[in-house]
């Protein structure tokens, strides 16, 4: 078990060029290779690396003379499937009267047997859902932000109504700014009777989400994971540094006992990804955990998100199962690209759409990744990759009339 | 040729592979400025060199190994060269299916469209307004790539016009847009010499389509929708006909069809990377479809197409083509196709330590940033660009951001205190004020406690530093 373990993770941690060139190479005095000579010299200057390329052209079939042909010539076409050994966990968020919370109705997440929307493979089971991120205290907000928010700032409970009422929030994430020592420092149990207050509010599943000190974190989720015993809220996020600071055991049991969802926090590494699930496994069902690979905004790293996303859903497909769980991302963190709410000048006008589509493009790029939940916040940005989620989630088999583009008088 | 070849791919490849096909002269000849064919192999095999490097394998006595090197090397995803000299464009050439596996190459051109019925002063603004796209992201220039001429009326003889007033006005490479043969040869005849791409042969058209794309020497876009069996059937006669450079256009679809779209661009590169070589050609995207037959206020419009661009680029269209002009609509879109083919490898942090800019002096400027790579490069880019003589200090967050790494601990005033020791900065500058991100702004009063500094709290945005710099540096004496 320990020894597959550990060809999984190879697997999984470096998917890189030319593997087998090394085992190859490592083997070299004991092998004959067909009608090659090779001095030990020569051998010693490769260097495994991914460079910056220059592609060569296929070269011209050779010259046969034959007729052109009068009528389309048949060819067969097979979707390419393929297996997968491996599977994504289902998680489940929120829980209803008879399970003993007070939620309307519970999300079910992941489940996924094969990548993103490939449905020449496999159907969607759970479509991606969004969360609309709540704030328990004045947070500074980009301006096209702001305008949709204006009335309920300050005010956790009616912001979480309006987001499920007006933004059509599968969840709501409440975070708990004001328990950050370095801002207003308050305590877990003021943090504790606002996700009370939110519970009340609104009935769909609660995400808590923390302050970012890790020792405040784990006090204030203790709190609210007894206050909001069988809700299955789910915590955001617990991190490595718990862990180094010996207090992840204390959160994981806390919710462990009261029957709640973690979310696993790891910087855009899925080496500490896998490590900080392995330390979990050791307190909590392999159920209750989703991850946060770290969402980057567009144009400010996303690339790295969107390929470490890739990289764990293939690999959690092809059976490392330490990465068998579903994703969240952070997609309110596009407003950190300066593009998102900078004044540029008048061609890059309006910032109320360049604000709301950056957060968009940021989810949709993600949603392609294989993410399963989503923390957004502008109510723009929430509807088109709903609409797209729905849109993507199923084939229409409806014979569509021909995409001709080219006579649109615009 | 066959439809499976099974071919290594390029995770695969060997140096050996390649070593073996090399001339392998004793002693080596070094004709291509590597110490030997081992060295030149491996280059090779990470396409850092090209095989016309090596002299003796262009010779008659390698014909042989040169055609099986170019075999072998050759990438799942053909590329296509569109236009003529330093404005072509060269479109596909994909080694792999992810992003992580191996860089992608030759980012996707844009094109945006020009249609035949419009006036010309509408054609020259928009040439213009194409032309004079500019954007300076992290110090790179994004532009966009090509112009696809479409023709909406159908006309020949207008067509034709148009195209020569397009190409007259500009020397971006061009997309020739009819499916009527007549219409393309029309616009064929007055610059097919600058190697446009014809769009697009079809069931009903190809074989005319196939005649044109002969006698001008031009590349070929395959037009079947949503039948991947027709497409493919479509590229086996077309390439039997002698047309070798082809581009595949399932169709692109908005609302409840975008599903099968995605499903049908997935499919092709799946199956190409996977050696199917009749499918081994680059894809066209055509988010200009979020126009068709619409009737709802055109910001909505653009707000689809910014949509469906990010999801025709992240899942694998080599060329696209779109309408909107509008800045909000394309920035997000050039960007996020500069990122996707940036090298994968390249590391998310940068090393951290003191950095000089220009030629900072005992009373220039000491900022502080951490060391996630975009941080650094916007921060990077900001100070170049303004030609700012300064110091930077990179902390080490373990390649988190300003603001994540404030929260999350690894960006303290303990932290800060220590890195201006060690810096070696306290003996750069007689000064003593530090200036820190706006995003960090509540660790001043602490940092000013341990480590004796003055701190000025400086932009929340590194673009702010120019002007930060001209109000404030240097400080007031309090």
């Amino acid at each position: 078990m320990a020894n597959n373990n550990r060809n999984q993770e190879d697997k999984g941690a470096s998917i890189k060029l030319g593997p087998k060139i090394l085992d190859l190479l490592r083997k070299i005095g004991e092998i004959e290779l067909e009608n090659v000579e090779i001095n030990a010299e020569e051998i010693e200057i490769w260097i495994p690396s991914l460079s910056p390329a220059i592609l060569q052209q296929v070269p011209p079939s050779p010259e046969i003379v034959r007729g052109k042909p009068t009528e389309i010539l048949k060819a067969e076409f097979k979707p390419p499937i393929q297996t997968y050994s491996g599977k994504i966990l289902e998680v489940k968020l929120g829980a209803t009267k008879s399970e003993g919370g007070s939620r309307g109705k519970t999300l079910t997440i992941g489940g996924e047997r094969s990548p993103a929307f490939y449905l020449f493979e496999e159907t969607q089971l759970n479509p991606p859902i969004v969360s609309v991120d709540v704030f328990d205290t004045e947070v500074s907000l980009p301006k096209s932000i702001r305008t949709h928010v204006q009335e309920v700032l300050g005010d956790p409970a009616a912001w979480a109504k309006l987001a499920v009422d007006k933004f059509n929030a599968d969840a709501v994430t409440v975070h708990l700014v004001s328990t950050d020592p370095l801002i207003k420092n308050a305590s877990a149990r003021d943090a504790a009777r606002t996700i009370e207050q939110v519970l009340q509010a609104v009935d769909v599943p609660i995400i808590v989400g923390g302050c970012g000190d890790p020792k405040k974190d784990v006090e204030v989720f203790q709190k609210v994971s007894e206050v909001a015993a069988k809700e299955r809220v789910m915590l955001s996020s617990l991190t490595p540094d718990m862990a180094e600071a010996g207090i992840l055991g204390d959160v994981c049991k806390a919710a462990k006992d009261n029957g709640h969802v973690v979310l696993a926090f790891t910087a855009l590494d899925l080496n500490r990804a896998k490590e900080l699930n392995r330390r979990l496994y050791e307190f909590l069902p392999k159920e209750s955990i989703v991850m946060d690979l770290t969402t980057a905004a567009l144009g400010y790293g996303l690339e790295y998100s969107f390929s470490i996303h890739e990289r764990a859903r293939l690999a959690a497909l092809a059976g490392d199962n330490e990465l068998q769980h579903p994703t969240l991302s952070g997609t309110t963190n596009a407003w950190a690209a300066r593009e998102a709410w900078m004044k540029m000048g008048a061609e890059w006008e309006p910032r109320e759409l360049r604000g709301p589509i950056w957060e968009t493009v940021t989810a949709l790029v993600l949603l392609l990744a294989g993410v399963d939940i989503f923390m957004m916040m502008h109510p723009a940005a929430i509807r088109t990759v709903k609409d797209v989620i729905k849109n993507i989630s199923g084939l229409s088999h409806t014979r569509r009339e021909d995409t001709d583009w080219i006579s649109i008088r615009m | 040729m066959t439809e499976r070849t099974v071919k290594k791919s390029i995770k695969e490849l060997s140096p050996l592979d390649v070593y073996k096909l090399l001339p392998r002269i004793t002693p080596p000849c070094a004709e291509c400025g590597e110490k030997n064919c081992m060295a030149f192999a491996v280059k090779a095999v990470t396409r850092e060199v090209a095989l016309e490097k090596c002299a003796p394998l262009l010779t008659e006595k390698y014909k042989a190994e040169y055609a099986q090197l170019r075999d072998l090397l050759a990438p799942p995803v053909k590329e296509i060269t569109v236009g003529i000299g330093d404005r072509s464009v060269k479109i596909g050439g994909k080694a792999v299916q992810y992003r992580h596996e191996f860089t992608y190459h030759n980012p996707a051109p844009i094109a945006i469209d020009i249609a035949d019925e419009m006036s010309d002063t509408q054609i020259l603004e928009r040439v213009k307004a194409i032309e004079g796209f500019r954007y300076n992201y992290i110090g790179r220039i994004l532009k966009l790539d090509m112009i696809a001429v479409r023709s909406s009326s159908n006309d020949p003889s207008r067509f034709g016009a148009v195209v020569q007033k397009v190409a007259e006005s500009t020397t971006l490479p061009l997309i020739l847009c009819s499916f009527n043969p007549e219409v393309i040869e029309a616009g064929l005849k007055t610059v097919y010499t600058n190697r446009p791409l014809i769009y697009a042969a079809t069931e009903n058209n190809w074989s005319k389509m196939a005649e044109l794309a002969l006698k001008y020497d031009c590349p070929l876009v395959v037009h079947v929708s949503e039948d991947l069996r027709m497409l493919k059937s479509l590229v086996k006669t077309l390439v039997e006909y002698g047309v070798e450079d082809l581009v595949l256009d399932p169709g692109t679809f908005v609302g409840k069809g975008l599903a099968s779209t995605i499903n049908n661009f997935t499919m092709i590169r799946r199956s190409a990377c996977g050696g199917d070589k009749l499918l081994g050609f680059p894809i066209l995207g055509a988010s200009i479809a979020a126009w068709k037959e619409r009737t709802e206020p055109k910001e909505l419009l653009m707000w689809e197409e910014a949509c469906l661009a990010s999801i025709l680029l992240s899942r694998y269209a080599d060329v696209l083509v779109m309408h909107s002009l509008e800045g909000w609509v394309i920035l997000p879109n050039t960007i996020w196709r500069f990122n996707l083919y940036t090298d994968p490898s390249k590391p998310v942090s940068v090393e951290a330590g003191l950095k000089i800019f220009g030629a900072p002096n005992e009373d220039s400027p000491v900022m502080i940033t951490t060391n996630y790579a975009l941080t650094f490069f916007t921060v990077e880019s900001d100070i170049r660009s303004a030609n700012i003589d300064c110091f930077l200090i990179v902390v080490d967050t373990g390649g988190l951001s300003v603001e994540s790494s404030v929260a999350g601990r690894y960006l303290t005033a303990e932290i800060i205190t220590e890195v201006l020791r060690k810096s070696g900065i306290e003996e750069k500058v007689k000064h003593r004020y530090l200036i820190i991100p706006g995003l960090a702004a509540r660790l001043s009063g602490e940092i000013e406690q341990l480590s004796g500094w003055q701190v000025l709290v400086g932009p929340r945005d590194s673009s702010g530093i120019p002007t930060f710099l001209k109000d404030r540096w240097p400080p007031k004496k309090e």
